[in-house]
């Protein structure tokens, strides 16, 4: 039995996709910096960067340039291994995340074979991107320990507990999407919503399964420790949280993490919830254009709908206030998780009494 | 009765949440409708060293020295304007107008030294409504940043108007 049969051409493959996948989600991180900036003036009647380059686009090279040459500062009593560590770790998990997503439909090759847009099928996709996203907070947790801070330990603390809580809502509630599903992989969860209405219904998973959706996303936003969620970082009472004590890049590194793990988080929505690359009527699409556009289509559908999620993380950041630790706990653990259990119990009722084979 | 300081004072509306509050999302909702009003409002500021905004037409910003049509100085020194001056922020010393200098001042006795102090100046106008020869005007331009005190001391040479090039050549036949 062969498992991976490794040829030059594979290895070519998989090594483009990956400096592909790598460079659009910095790039993307790079320009949602930007785009929150924006965002923010826009809600705020104000105007945003717009000195560096034409509206403000070089901003994000601006800054990036700043954090680089900036002193690096490592506290003296802090540990300095794990000190490095913390954000190298943010920065990994948050870039490992991309590859068992499917970020478009095969191409067909010449020789017969297909090029596919993914950089592992793997058949527990869903489970590999819960492990990875429960090791990025690790990051957090050794950033704010090693500094030495009271504050960066508290918001480390904060960042552990809240990111448990909320992993158990939205482990739940995916359970629920994936007793329908019948499948771990994200590719065939992605196939199975395939165009947008079929046999009377929607295809896509939010239509299904509405409330897992919100649990879901509301989980998300916890996880990403985002507002309204931000209470690891809340600069009015932890100053800033577990990056008090960085400067330079490696605090860019936990910043742009943030923003990297906002995109990645994005398009598992979009994939798990929205149907992925796909998108109504494409099967009128797929008929008259080539192959090669009916991949790049799709891929550009899977993108809009990550940057409609980015855009919706930003309106929500600049609408709510900060829940107060106790009401995050009390949402997380009282309201969540049963409205979680709940649901999966119904899910799995009305399979059994409606869909199970006789 | 609790004490009130004002009669403005709202109640507090301490009944529980209703189900609809405690389920939060119809109050996010309301929030983004806020939020997402404002992407359509007209945004105050203005892109500053682009765009300026107007001056009022009464605006008294930097002092001027005037010149007559033909060019020469009009002002005498007589020191009516450092008189005037509440803030007292201008000085200037006075000197006796040579013959070979006919072309460049109008009067016998003209300003051999002035200044003003922009940090001392009120930019009240008292000066302007104090010079019997029409010689200081406050123009709508105002003091430009600075690194130094004395960089805000404005001498004759700054203050005094540039000479335009008909009038280069009035003062020249002048002077022939």
């Amino acid at each position: 039995m062969i498992l991976l049969a490794l040829t030059l051409s594979l290895v070519l493959e998989k090594v483009i996709l990956i400096s592909v996948i790598l460079g659009a989600s910095l790039g993307i991180a790079m320009y949602s910096t930007w785009a929150e900036r924006k965002v923010a003036a826009i809600m705020q009647d104000r105007r945003g960067p717009n000195r560096a380059g034409p509206f403000g686009l070089f901003q994000p090279l601006a800054d990036g340039v700043k954090l680089f040459l900036k002193e690096e500062i490592i506290p003296t009593v802090s540990s300095k291994f794990l000190f490095v560590l913390g954000p190298s770790l943010a920065m990994l998990m948050a870039c490992m995340t991309s590859a068992v997503i499917p970020w478009g439909p095969d191409i067909p090759k010449a020789d017969g074979g297909v090029i596919s847009l993914q950089v592992a099928d793997i058949n527990i996709g869903v489970l590999f991107i819960f492990g990875v996203v429960s090791l990025g907070v690790y990051g957090i947790m050794i950033g704010g320990w090693a500094s030495n801070n009271k504050f960066s330990l508290l918001s480390g603390l904060r960042a552990a507990s809240q990111a448990i809580s909320y992993e158990l809502a939205m482990g739940i509630s995916l359970i629920a999407m994936v007793m329908m599903t019948g499948s771990l992989s994200l590719r065939e969860i992605v196939e199975q919503q395939h165009g947008f209405w079929q046999d009377g219904w929607f295809t896509w998973n939010f239509f299904k399964q509405p409330l897992a959706f919100i649990i879901f996303i509301v989980c998300a936003f916890a996880e990403l420790n985002r507002a309204p969620f931000d209470l690891a970082e809340c600069e009015s009472e932890l100053i800033g949280g577990y990056h008090t004590e960085y400067s330079s890049m490696k605090l860019g590194f936990y910043l742009f993490a943030e923003y990297i793990n906002m995109f990645i988080s994005s398009v598992i929505l979009s994939s798990l919830f929205f149907g992925g690359y796909n998108y109504p009527f494409m099967d009128i699409v797929a008929a008259n254009v080539s192959p090669l556009l009916v991949s790049i289509i799709g891929v550009l559908v899977l993108l809009g709908k990550a940057i409609g999620f980015i855009l919706f993380f930003m309106f929500i950041r600049w609408t709510i206030p900060r829940f107060r630790y106790d009401q995050l706990m009390n949402l997380g653990w009282k309201s969540l998780i049963p409205l979680a259990l709940i649901n999966m119990l119904v899910t799995g009722a009305v399979i059994l009494y409606f869909f199970s084979p006789k | 009765m609790p004490y009130n300081i004002s009669h403005k004072a709202k109640p507090v509306d301490r009944r529980p949440m209703n189900f609809m509050e405690r389920i939060y999302l119809p109050g996010i909702a309301k929030g983004l409708k806020v939020t997402l009003g404002h992407i359509f409002q007209k945004r105050p500021t203005v892109n500053y060293p682009e765009v300026k905004r107007p001056f009022s037409s009464t605006f008294r910003g930097l002092h001027i020295l005037n010149r007559d049509e033909e060019g020469r100085e009009r002002c005498t020194a007589c020191g009516l304007c450092a008189l005037s001056c509440p803030a007292e922020a201008i000085t200037m010393e006075a000197a006796e107008r040579k013959p070979d200098e006919m072309h460049l001042y109008r009067e016998e006795k003209y300003a051999a030294q002035y200044e003003i102090n922009m940090l001392r100046c009120i930019f009240c106008g008292l000066c302007e409504e104090a010079c019997p020869k029409d010689a200081i005007y406050l123009t709508q331009t105002f003091a430009p940043a600075n690194y130094t005190r004395e960089g805000f001391i404005y001498k004759k040479e700054d203050l005094v108007l540039p000479l335009t090039e008909e009038m280069k050549t009035k003062q020249n036949s002048h002077q022939n």
